[in-house]
């Protein structure tokens, strides 16, 4: 877990009310029928938005472990190569 | 010998001559050549008539010098737009070294996607490579030189790969050198991908570009991020159009990196691993092979030069001013560079593909080439590497450069020739986000695609809102991992760890076998001496005496070979 956990001021907390309301517009604008699925999974509502959330989380939550198995020290070639 | 002279002259002519001029002339005379070097060029080009022009004979092969069709005249004009740019970021520079490399490096650039036969094609291969080591070891650290290092021994070896396998595809086609569809069904064709595939970073070769371009100077990244791997795009969008095996390795190539750009801490490396991330559009586009595909493919070069160009540039400009590249060190730059904290937010929109922006024009061609030629998997996996890239360029980069926690650093804006140079940059993203018909025009083929209707619209806003939604969660409930400073493995861990530590190791072992040996010997000497004379006590071996073995040792060879 992140110890510097930022804290948002009212005015970024304003922005992100008006960020969340984009959001829940834009899946609601799946229920017009304006956007037509050129496959057989993308036709489906909110497909895209949960598909979007979703690869982000996992992607950052791989990451996260993967830096456990791959992350060295800063000098980790350094201290050989300049030998 | 070359014949036609009386056809048009090639504009890497003019850069190599402007290198030229560069070495005697004042300071004064270098700075201007940088700008208007690339806009002669560019006028020379718009001038000429599509067409075939310098064929030459050398031995027994036939070439041409300069061949002019619409892809190579595309990546003409995207190869002198970047060298102008790049000129006006560097105007502030007046490191005589660093300008002459700049323009051999983009004339052979511009010689390399003109050449129309394959071995003018490795001579500017070759030249690009060695000139642009120079813009890595300018930046004078211990880093940089072993870097640069690095990728002068990866480019050289991509060069012969190229050289043997267009050596071996000449003998194939009977003499003939021309650079057309090469294909890779054979070994020569097999060859050749490999050398592209290593200067287009193909996985597990990739690494040259992510421990080289960060530790290049702030000018001299904007170059490398330019030309290198786009003359390789180039050649696999004319050599290896349609090899399907090319859509899974730039499936590959849109994953793999986004996972290291999440958790990697100088922020212009994170910029080269989205640069593979991005390379793979293309080379999963050429591999699609359709005229849609491949349009998409060379759009997305054309774009990613400028909007990649545009993230090096705002980066090169917080490393110019700050002195620091690290996401942990930066933050809250926004306050002291507005212009800058803007400029980079339109690279930032450009290469998440946000409709009106660059990137969407050219990324929709070939996410749709690959659900229109049934690759839907291969689409799915495309689609994550779009909100990926969103995630790790478009929002990290911004946040953690100018955004985030407040690092305590007050600047100010860069020299404004940096300052125009973005402008001008991000100016293009903006343009050809809003009027793509300028750069379909130039595209190699006429497919009348238009990205701009609901469906594309609609589900592009929908994947990076929810993107966005995504980070800010991961953010706000303190999921997201820190910057930290790190080293993180890579396939590099082969060639710089394990290899050097396998070399130390079977050296001291072959050494002390040796040692060993020769001990033995000694020791054997003096049982037949003590055997021969009877009363000889056989003393403990040393130093000595093996210095004196291997003299002998040494003489006898001499005596061998003087005689056989």
């Amino acid at each position: 877990m992140n110890k510097h956990r930022p804290q948002p001021g009212p005015k970024v907390r304003r922005g992100l009310v008006i960020f969340y309301i984009i959001c829940a517009l834009l899946v609601l604008l799946d229920l017009t029928g304006l956007r037509h699925g050129e496959s057989d999974f993308d036709s489906w509502w909110g497909f895209y938005a949960v598909y979007g959330f979703i690869a982000c989380v996992i992607l950052v939550i791989t990451a996260t472990w993967l830096r456990k198995l791959i992350m060295r020290g800063e000098d980790y070639y350094r201290r050989h190569e300049d030998d | 010998m070359i014949e036609a002279l009386s056809s048009p002259l090639p504009p890497f002519l003019i850069f190599f001559a402007a290198a030229v001029l560069a070495a005697v002339s004042p300071a004064i005379v270098r700075t201007t050549l940088t700008v208007f070097v690339p806009v002669i060029g560019g006028l020379l080009l718009f001038n000429t008539d599509l067409g075939d022009y310098y064929a030459y004979q050398m031995f027994s092969y036939q070439g041409e010098l300069y061949r002019l069709d619409e892809l190579s005249r595309l990546f003409g004009y995207l190869f002198h737009i970047a060298a102008f740019i790049g000129g006006v970021y560097a105007l502030h520079i007046r490191d005589r070294t660093q300008q002459i490399a700049v323009f051999i490096y983009a004339g052979s650039a511009l010689g390399a996607v003109m050449s129309g036969d394959l071995i003018s094609l490795f001579i500017f291969w070759e030249l690009a490579a060695i000139s642009s080591v120079v813009l890595i070891w300018a930046r004078g650290t211990s880093r940089a030189y072993h870097a640069g290092m690095r990728y002068l021994i990866v480019q050289v070896t991509s060069g012969m790969l190229l050289l043997v396998g267009c050596v071996l595809l000449i003998g194939d086609q009977g003499g003939d050198s021309a650079f057309g569809y090469i294909g890779a069904n054979s070994t020569a064709g097999l060859l050749i991908l490999l050398a592209l595939g290593v200067k287009s970073a193909f996985p597990l070769m990739h690494n040259w570009l992510t421990d080289a371009y960060p530790e290049a100077t702030p000018t001299g990244t904007v170059f490398l991020s330019a030309f290198t791997t786009k003359v390789a795009i180039y050649a696999l969008a004319r050599g290896f159009p349609g090899t399907e095996e090319l859509v899974y390795i730039g499936m590959m190539m849109t994953a793999f990196p986004i996972f290291y750009a999440v958790i990697e801490n100088d922020l212009r490396r994170v910029l080269g691993y989205s640069m593979i991330n991005q390379l793979g559009f293309m080379v999963c586009g050429i591999g699609i092979g359709t005229e849609l595909a491949v349009n998409g493919a060379v759009a997305h070069a054309f774009n990613d030069v400028i909007f990649k160009g545009l993230l090096f540039m705002s980066m090169g400009a917080v490393l110019h001013m700050t002195g620091r590249m690290n996401g942990s060190d930066l933050g809250g730059l926004y306050k002291s560079m507005p212009i800058t904290t803007t400029l980079c937010i339109i690279g930032a929109a450009s290469i998440s593909a946000f409709p009106l922006f660059s990137g969407f024009v050219s990324k929709s061609m070939v996410m749709s080439a690959a659900l229109m030629e049934g690759y839907s998997g291969v689409w799915l996996v495309l689609l994550f590497a779009s909100a990926g890239v969103f995630h790790h360029a478009g929002i990290k980069i911004p946040y953690f450069a100018f955004f985030a926690h407040d690092a305590g650093i007050r600047t100010s804006e860069p020299p404004r020739n940096m300052l125009i140079a973005m402008g001008i940059a991000a100016a293009l993203c903006i343009g050809i986000g809003c009027f793509p018909g300028y750069l379909y025009q130039l595209l190699p083929y006429d497919t009348g695609y238009w990205p701009f209707d609901a469906t594309h619209v609609i589900a592009q806003m929908q994947i990076l809102f929810f993107s966005a939604l995504a980070f800010i969660w991961l953010q706000l409930s303190g999921i997201y991992p820190p910057e930290l400073r790190s080293v993180n493995l890579d396939a590099e861990w082969f060639y710089r760890r394990a290899g050097p530590v396998i070399w130390n190791r079977t050296r001291d072992f072959i050494q002390h076998l040796i040692s060993e040996a020769l001990q033995l010997m000694v020791r054997i000497l003096h049982w037949m001496i003590a055997f021969a004379t009877d009363s000889y006590t056989p003393p403990q071996t040393s130093q000595t005496s093996r210095m004196a073995l291997w003299v002998i040792l040494l003489l006898g060879c001499y005596v061998m070979f003087y005689f056989f």
